[in-house]
């Protein structure tokens, strides 16, 4: 009975959980309780992926209302991918929060920073469940609400401005969005995906339609923080708590991903996208810059958690090459980056968040000689990094493969050359971390450090050797994620 | 055991022994009997899997896929054969070396420095069994990164910058060249298998087969092609011991190896010999032979002076290959075992110099064959053997090259060859002469200072293998013989 | 006169023009969200300008009526507006904030104690 309803329970579950938090008062509780939810939601997570390859996709009829009309959940392989990426980083990241929210958040906010860290993973999984336009806005807003406030907990001031940067561009974005909707439910008087899949290409190129394309497919690069529309996301995720940066670093930016993907391949066609307009050109140029300029700035900062923000700026550069292809290869490869990334960058950010938790600081400087000082942490340093470079048997090279691969299928050798450069940048940076940790000895008057409490390794470990096992065993996420790119580039579901 | 358990077992055993090296880091002993009793169980292994490959067998592993179709694969065949006994052989040499190395000197960061001695040597072993071109990659770049932290050991300015240099070039022309022509291979051919005779013939336009021989040489950085060869002087910060088996043996060999099997396996020996466009290959490798001999005369650190050696004498390799004949390939092949221990001999001297008298230079060196009568005399084997001359092994190498530039009638090969003999006595001659016949006159009070027995010890070995395969050069001939093809 | 007949429209744009600009010229943080809330409205009013049905009246069924406007855009924009609402409030909650830790609303001011 129950799993008929699993769709529903994916998103409900959490948007329950917050209020429940706040009533219970106490961060341990609280803390006790986001645990199950999370692991709650992984494992319906993990449930519905098993259910969409086995049986095709998911239709839940929301209070039993047929669509078009009533709210449709609809599962098929990609956002199934995406909820298993969501839910698996929220559960695997609770063991780590305990210690560094009791760090970070003052104990009379604990309790509501864990609901706000439920509303925000409502919004995220809800985004990615629905089969409604409409839907998709609104789950935005609460997900972008619930990160401005969970950034601004930040220990230093700077992450208010930060916040306050993001909210304004993160609501412009969302508005824009939201005009491109309204365009086209104006056009076709329907809201629901697969609907919408079905009408607006029977449209054709109609000024409206043109508008509503230009509107969300802007609205959804400011989400997905594509160059130039990165702005907001290095201090977003630099002065953010560490759990923060962590959890968004590897859930937002791919939902934002989920989001192009929804909205170009399955509403607008591909045909309409990348024949009759340039969108191959217009995200491979946006991308490659992206990839280029975003990891040259990460070589030049002094603070590991700004480095790794900028690198982030590179890494979505490689989601939208992998998008502007637009053939299976380049999807499967922007797929896969997407999982793989979530895990080594989740982990780097929690690594990050474990040498503040020990240090209180993680500039560079910081960092001399920590190899013998926190020899665990700074070994998921190493190896996260090594991911983001794509060296070979870490999942980073897998994602890379496939791009790179999915160029030369097109004749784009040199989008093969910049994706291969754009590594050597990112050694660059990963080089600078490697040799503050390793290759300098600590300052003499350094106070002795220990290694983090065990729970905070086990979940970045947990990440950061998932992106070795990934690395290794490609079987599964390959195979999912190539199912999903056949299903995006077959059209309407 | 099975092949393939035999295979799966080389690479596990240097693994494994990395994690008990790391696991003893209070009990230094220990840790370095670990260290020996793996070299040995490795060395036994690859010895193990010899009769099989001499017998023409071919053992295949597949483990599972990375890439669909792109299976992490094992094969064993002459070439990854030799290479695997060279370096697991002199592995056990050089770990008995490190001991009396890193005692005398007081080395910091043991365990790291044994740990990732093992990492190399898995990854060495990695890349010689490697059955197809994507596992090759995925160790020659396991074997850089795990070298790394053994170029930048003291964590020096100096050896900071130098490590930025050596992974610099290493990573970048194999991410951006190498990795770049494997995927065009692979979309190209479909395939990335080693196979006798090449998988780009007939599967790709003669054009895109020359662009991809230049992606290749260039993208295999550790041959040490010029002009992409300046991580290997940098890489003469790190320890001896490391400069000694890494940087004459197993990192520089993987390069010139990876060239071989590029040449032989990818391109296939026929395919390379009929292209337009190839000829370059030969030019350059002959550059390299005499450009950084030229560089190795002017050099007075000694061990900047053996890696510009080295740097000449890997274009050898190469130029062997280049050559696309059968004795050219051959003579290539020899040349990564004669070469290997000829070198490693001069180096383990070099670091038996610094160890007992601390000196770097060439210049500082007058009269050191009073003090150090019996490494000097090793560093005489080893020098001689280099230059070519009889009773030592590099003699056989140089002939089969001579002999491969004759049947492709390369007449200025020849003479490059040739010439450079002359060169390498130019540059190692000096040094001997100065150690034995100073030109002022010795302190009468000067007595004997060896380095301690176990640097002395794996000395010797490495010297007496450089006149033992001269000897008994049959058992090298019989292994590489099937690459020259049909007879 | 066709122009005329598309007074929302046009008024729309104009007004999302002027929140756009509100959002980004001034320097004051809280006149940065009115200008937020404007461009929010503009948006309102496409969708409610959409819903309209010429003829039509309230969505009431009725036996006199035949012609009904489109009531599912009011029913999104109350939800839009309620977003509105909400992110009008943490921006004002997080000004407050940044009022206390920083002592002032003006972002050329933050942003020098910042590079301090």
């Amino acid at each position: 009975m129950i799993a008929t309803h699993l769709p529903v329970l994916q998103v409900a579950v959490p948007l329950i959980a917050a209020p429940v938090c706040v009533l219970l008062r106490r961060g341990d509780y609280a803390w006790v309780f986001t645990t199950v939810v999370c692991w709650g939601l992984l494992a319906i997570a993990a449930l519905l992926l098993d259910q969409v390859m086995s049986g095709g996709t998911i239709s839940y009829r929301l209070g039993g209302w047929a669509p078009p009309i009533g709210i449709e959940y609809r599962l098929d392989g990609v956002n199934a991918f995406v909820l298993l990426i969501i839910a698996g980083t929220a559960a695997l990241m609770m063991p780590y929060a305990r210690q560094s929210v009791e760090q970070e958040v003052r104990p009379e906010r604990r309790h509501l920073f864990y609901a706000i860290f439920l509303l925000a993973l409502t919004g995220l999984l809800g985004i990615t469940a629905t089969g409604d336009a409409f839907n998709i806005y609104v789950f935005l807003e609460i997900s972008s609400l619930a990160s401005y406030v969970l950034i601004a907990q930040g220990r230093r001031r700077r992450a208010l401005t930060a916040s306050y940067q993001y909210l304004i561009v993160g609501t412009i974005g969302a508005s824009l969005i939201l005009i491109g909707i309204g365009f086209l439910y104006a056009k076709t008087g329907t809201l629901n995906i697969a609907d919408l899949a079905v009408r607006v290409p029977a449209l054709g190129e109609t000024p409206a339609v043109l508008a509503a394309f230009a509107f969300i497919t802007v609205g959804v690069l400011i989400k997905l923080a594509l160059f130039p529309f990165h702005v907001w996301l290095p201090n977003a995720y630099a002065y953010a708590p560490s759990m923060v940066s962590a959890f968004l670093a590897a859930t937002a930016t791919k939902v934002g991903a989920y989001m192009l993907l929804r909205f170009v391949f399955t509403v607008f066609g591909v045909h309409f996208a990348f024949e009759t307009l340039p969108l191959t050109e217009i995200l491979l140029a946006l991308s490659l810059i992206a990839v280029l300029a975003g990891s040259l700035v990460a070589v030049f900062q002094s603070d590991l958690k700004r480095l790794l923000a900028f690198s982030s700026v590179g890494q979505i550069g490689y989601l939208g090459v992998g998008i502007g292809l637009a053939s299976v290869t380049g999807v499967t490869g922007a797929l896969v980056h997407v999982f793989n990334h979530a895990l080594m960058k989740g982990g780097l950010f929690l690594a990050a968040g474990t040498i503040a938790y020990r240090l209180g600081a993680t500039d560079l400087s910081a960092l001399h000689g920590l190899g013998r000082r926190m020899p665990f942490t700074m070994a998921a340093v190493v190896i996260g990094g090594l991911g983001l470079v794509g060296v070979p048997i870490t999942s980073g090279f897998v994602s890379k493969w496939y791009l790179v691969q999915a160029a030369f299928e097109e004749g784009l050798w040199p989008v093969a050359l910049f994706v291969l450069a754009g590594s050597l940048i990112a050694l660059a940076y990963v080089g600078r971390v490697v040799e503050a940790a390793y290759f300098r000895p600590a300052p003499p008057d350094a106070e002795p450090v220990g290694e983090a409490p065990w729970a905070m390794q086990l979940s970045t470990w947990a990440l950061i050797g998932g992106s070795v096992y990934f690395g290794l065993h490609t079987d599964l996420t390959v195979v999912i994620a190539e199912r999903a790119a056949t299903v995006l580039l077959a059209g309407a579901p | 055991m099975s092949h393939a358990a035999q295979i799966l077992a080389a690479l596990a055993v240097p693994v494994a022994g990395a994690f008990l090296i790391w696991a003893t880091a209070r009990r230094p002993v220990l840790q370095e009997a670990v260290s020996v009793v793996t070299a040995v169980a490795l060395f036994g292994l690859v010895l193990s899997l010899a009769p099989a490959v001499a017998a023409g067998e071919a053992p295949r592993v597949a483990l599972f896929d990375i890439v669909r179709g792109l299976p992490i694969a094992f094969a064993l065949e002459p070439l990854g054969m030799l290479f695997a006994l060279i370096a697991s052989f002199l592995w056990i040499a050089t770990t008995v070396y490190s001991i009396g190395y890193v005692r005398a000197n007081d080395e910091g960061h043991r365990t790291r420095y044994y740990v990732c001695f093992a990492a190399a040597l898995a990854s060495a072993i990695g890349v010689a069994f490697a059955g197809n071109m994507f596992t090759l990659f995925l160790f020659y770049e396991a074997l850089t990164l795990s070298t790394y932290p053994l170029v930048t050991h003291s964590g020096t300015e100096e050896a900071r910058r130098a490590g930025r240099t050596y992974l610099g070039i290493l990573l970048s022309t194999s991410i951006v060249l190498q990795l770049f022509a494997i995927l065009w291979t692979w979309v190209e051919a479909g395939t990335l298998d080693f196979r006798m005779g090449g998988i780009l013939a007939g599967a790709v336009s003669e054009r895109t087969a020359a662009v991809l021989l230049v992606l290749y040489m260039f993208g295999i950085g550790k041959a040490a092609l010029m002009p992409l060869h300046a991580w290997l002087p940098a890489a003469m910060v790190a320890p001896t011991p490391v400069s000694a088996l890494l940087h004459a043996v197993a990192v520089v060999k993987a390069g010139v190896f990876t060239v071989l099997k590029v040449i032989v396996y990818i391109f296939g020996v026929d395919f390379l010999r009929g292209m337009a466009g190839s000829e370059w290959l030969i030019a350059v490798a002959a550059a390299t032979i005499v450009i950084a001999s030229l560089i190795a005369l002017r050099q007075d650190d000694l061990k900047r002076r053996l890696a510009y050696s080295t740097v000449s004498q890997l274009s050898y390799v190469v130029l062997g290959g280049a050559l696309a004949t059968s004795a050219g390939v051959v003579g290539g092949a020899m040349h990564i075992a004669t070469h290997a221990f000829g070198k490693i001999t001069l180096f383990f001297c070099a670091g038996a110099i610094y160890t007992a008298a601390h000196k770097r230079l060439v210049s500082e060196l007058d009269g050191i064959g009073y003090r150090m009568p019996v490494t000097m005399g090793a560093f005489a084997v080893g020098a001689l053997g280099l230059i070519g001359l009889p009773p030592f092994a590099a003699l056989w190498s140089k002939w089969y090259l001579v002999t491969g530039a004759d049947d492709g009638s390369h007449i200025a090969v020849i003479a490059v060859l040739l010439g450079s003999s002359l060169l390498n006595a130019l540059y190692f001659v000096p040094i001997l002469v100065r150690a034995f016949f100073p030109a002022t006159p010795m302190p009468v009070a000067v007595g004997r200072a060896e380095a301690p027995l176990p640097i002395l010890a794996a000395t010797l070995v490495a010297a007496l293998g450089t006149a033992a395969l001269f000897f008994y050069p049959q058992a090298l001939l019989t292994l590489v013989q099937p690459l020259a093809g049909t007879p | 006169m066709e122009a005329l007949s598309h007074v929302n429209y046009w008024a729309a744009i104009v007004l999302a023009m002027i929140g756009l600009y509100a959002v980004i010229a001034p320097s004051n943080l809280i006149k940065k969200l009115i200008g937020l809330g404007i461009f929010q409205s503009a948006i309102f009013l496409i969708y409610i300008t959409a819903g309209k049905v010429e003829g039509g009246t309230a969505p009431i069924i009725d036996a006199g009526h035949a012609v009904y406007s489109n009531p599912l855009p009011h029913v999104l924009i109350l939800t839009a507006i309620v977003v509105a609402v909400s992110t009008l409030a943490v921006g004002l909650a997080l000004t407050v904030a940044i009022k206390r830790d920083y002592g002032t609303v003006e972002e050329d001011e933050i942003d020098e104690q910042d590079r301090r």
